[in-house]
């Protein structure tokens, strides 16, 4: 449309007019050089080099190849991306699965749900809430004297000694259950996105050929859908590799409770891969090792992200 | 199931009946699912604010499904105590409008520039934007850490955490979708004709056409930056200067014996309410801004 742009009045420079498109485009590519480009840049540096402090109190840094990426395949890194993935696998699937149903009953036109909207905005709603307070209201609500640890026991589901902070397991569960809530509206409104944009008389010609509504979902919905789901999938995988706020909060950054050790590592099982990071960071000022865990991280999100764009590819050729 | 394959016109009625009544059987069945996850969902927020009315004796000893008579007196505890919850939530909503409003106007700006004008390299920018988008920020934190700490130290400064917002490739994602459906080009050119410079342009015409998506993308920058622990917790270490997230980690922290359980609850509803009434307020857009990421064409 634009191509149309005035470029015969305007000879006296190459561009004209188009030279503004350089220039909007400034402030993002400064901001996105100095606080992302460099920062990534030296965090790869530093990944390179380990940090000591000798006996006269001096740090010193000295090159040390790829000792610290050598490090994130020792059992104690593992086991935090084993923990994060836990953590995150807990939430997803129900998460999927309840998304699933709503997504197809609110897009079901024969099923007419109403206050649909009402429903999306309360579904919707934890998505909202700041992870870390949700997290500690989490805590709060669930510890030896909070309101659901009374309703609980009173209810009879619990002695009065139980603790769901002390075990690994109802640690895992509870933690994984913000995650589920704050995620499955988010998930239900991109799958009925996609179920809407499902051709009406496909279902029609199903209901005429007298298929159930299991069929329908089998083989109408779910195949068409597929594209989103792996896009819902990798981004929430891309997600769930980030979770740091709720363990943080529940573990006050321990990664405690200590259970039973597949590993027999050191690690806490409630400790996440971010955890570790920030704790590198900002207390132990192991650049090294925070730096190698950072370039993973960035080549594990790029897999990830490649596969997202290629089920967006796959969306569009569905589209035409 | 038997049913649904070769039906002769002699089952058909009879089957229909079965369907219409299977179709009510769902029905009842969703409704009773959506209405258990809605509770699931809001159960939270009313517990919240009920605990933050009542005394730490009583939530204590009971769980209660009616408020208390204690909001004042914690209230007065809450402002008496050490972690301020007022000051944490005038920072973090400076920090939060600022960067919400450098995210908004940069990214339509990024947008304009892919969108209005023909360039060498217009097509590569574009799809570098894109290729970044799922660079999560904890992978460059460490560079980014030592960058502000150690080189240009500004530890406790807001600068950091609010001006990387320019740089939103999510916010310009859905920005420049939007403007492909509803900018017009004429309006662009006839504006040209009438001699108005290009930023003039940006201002007076493309911000109001685009104000329904800015509306939407403000709100979710907002809530992003208000949310936000990982870096303020990184480098805001000075006790004044704490925003709302990093209070209610200290929440977490604090000594056994300062622990105020009424205090706690109602300093989180503060950090909390905020956000659940602007989203209240503007639900209808926010959830259909959601579902438009959802159809990325």
């Amino acid at each position: 449309m634009s191509e149309t742009t005035n470029t015969n009045t305007i000879k006296h420079t190459r561009l004209g007019r188009n030279k503004w498109g350089y220039i909007f485009l400034v402030p993002f590519f400064v901001t996105f050089l100095v606080f992302s480009l460099w920062p990534l840049i030296q965090t790869i540096y530093f990944s390179f080099f380990t940090k000591y402090t000798t006996q006269m109190f001096e740090e010193v840094e000295e090159f040390c190849g790829l000792k610290n990426y050598k490090e994130i395949f020792s059992a104690d890194t593992m086991r935090l991306f084993f923990n994060t993935f836990v953590l995150w696998i807990i939430g997803f699937v129900p998460q999927i699965l309840v998304s699933l149903l709503l997504a197809s009953w609110f897009a079901n036109n024969r099923l007419r749900i109403r206050a649909s909207g009402f429903f999306k905005t309360v579904i919707y709603l934890p998505n909202l809430i700041m992870a870390i307070a949700f997290g500690m209201i989490f805590y709060l609500m669930f510890a030896r004297s909070g309101p659901l640890f009374h309703l609980f026991e009173n209810l009879g589901f619990i002695t009065g000694d139980y603790d769901f902070w002390a075990h690994v397991g109802s640690t895992r569960i509870l933690i994984s259950s913000i995650n589920f809530l704050m995620w499955f509206g988010n998930t239900t409104i991109l799958l009925m996105a996609g179920i809407m944009g499902i051709n009406d008389s496909l279902f029609e010609a199903a209901e005429v050929d007298g298929a159930s509504q299991f069929q329908v979902f089998r083989k109408i919905t779910l195949p068409i859908l597929k594209p989103i789901l792996v896009y819902v999938m990798i981004t929430s995988l891309i997600g769930g590799i980030q979770m740091f706020d709720v363990p943080q909060i529940i573990t006050k950054g321990m990664g405690n409770p200590a259970g039973r050790d597949i590993f027999k590592t050191s690690q806490p099982a409630i400790k996440t891969v971010i955890m570790q990071l920030s704790a590198s960071i900002s207390k132990s000022n192991n650049y090294g090792s925070a730096g190698a865990l950072s370039v993973v991280l960035l080549i594990v999100t790029g897999i990830l992200s490649f596969f997202v764009y290629l089920s967006m590819v796959h969306r569009d050729d569905n589209d035409k | 199931m038997a049913t649904t394959e070769l039906l002769t016109n002699k089952q058909k009625p009879q089957y229909e009946v079965k369907k219409s009544m299977s179709m009510a059987a769902i029905k009842v069945i969703a409704y009773i699912v959506l209405v258990l996850l809605s509770i699931l969902c809001l159960v939270w927020f009313y517990l919240l604010i009920i605990n933050a009315t009542r005394s730490h004796a009583e939530i204590n000893t009971k769980f209660a499904f009616l408020p208390g008579k204690s909001l004042i007196s914690n209230w007065k505890k809450m402002n008496s105590s050490s972690l301020n919850f007022m000051r944490g939530l005038i920072n973090s909503a400076i920090i939060a409008l600022s960067s919400s409003i450098l995210t908004v106007y940069f990214s339509m700006m990024t947008a304009f520039a892919i969108h209005a004008y023909r360039f060498p390299g217009r097509k590569f920018f574009y799809v570098f934007i894109l290729a970044i988008m799922m660079i999560p920020t904890q992978v460059t934190s460490l560079g980014f850490y030592n960058m502000i700490v150690n080189t240009f130290n500004m530890k406790n400064n807001y600068l950091p955490l609010i001006l990387p917002s320019i740089a939103a490739p999510v916010t310009f994602f859905y920005i420049i979708q939007y403007m492909r459906s509803n900018l017009p080009m004429s309006l662009v050119e006839a504006a040209r004709i009438d001699g108005a410079m290009e930023v003039g342009i940006l201002n007076r015409i493309v911000l109001p056409l685009m104000r329904p998506a800015l509306a939407v993308q403000l709100i979710f920058a907002f809530v992003g930056s208000w949310n936000n622990y990982y870096m303020p917790a990184l480098l805001i270490n000075e006790p004044k200067k704490r925003t709302l997230p990093i209070l209610i980690y200290s929440l977490r922290s604090a000594a056994e014996k300062d622990k105020d359980l009424g205090v706690q609850y109602l300093s989180m509803t503060i950090a909390v309410l905020p956000v659940i009434v602007v989203y209240l307020i503007f639900a209808r857009y926010i959830v259909g801004g959601v579902a438009l990421g959802g159809v990325k064409e």
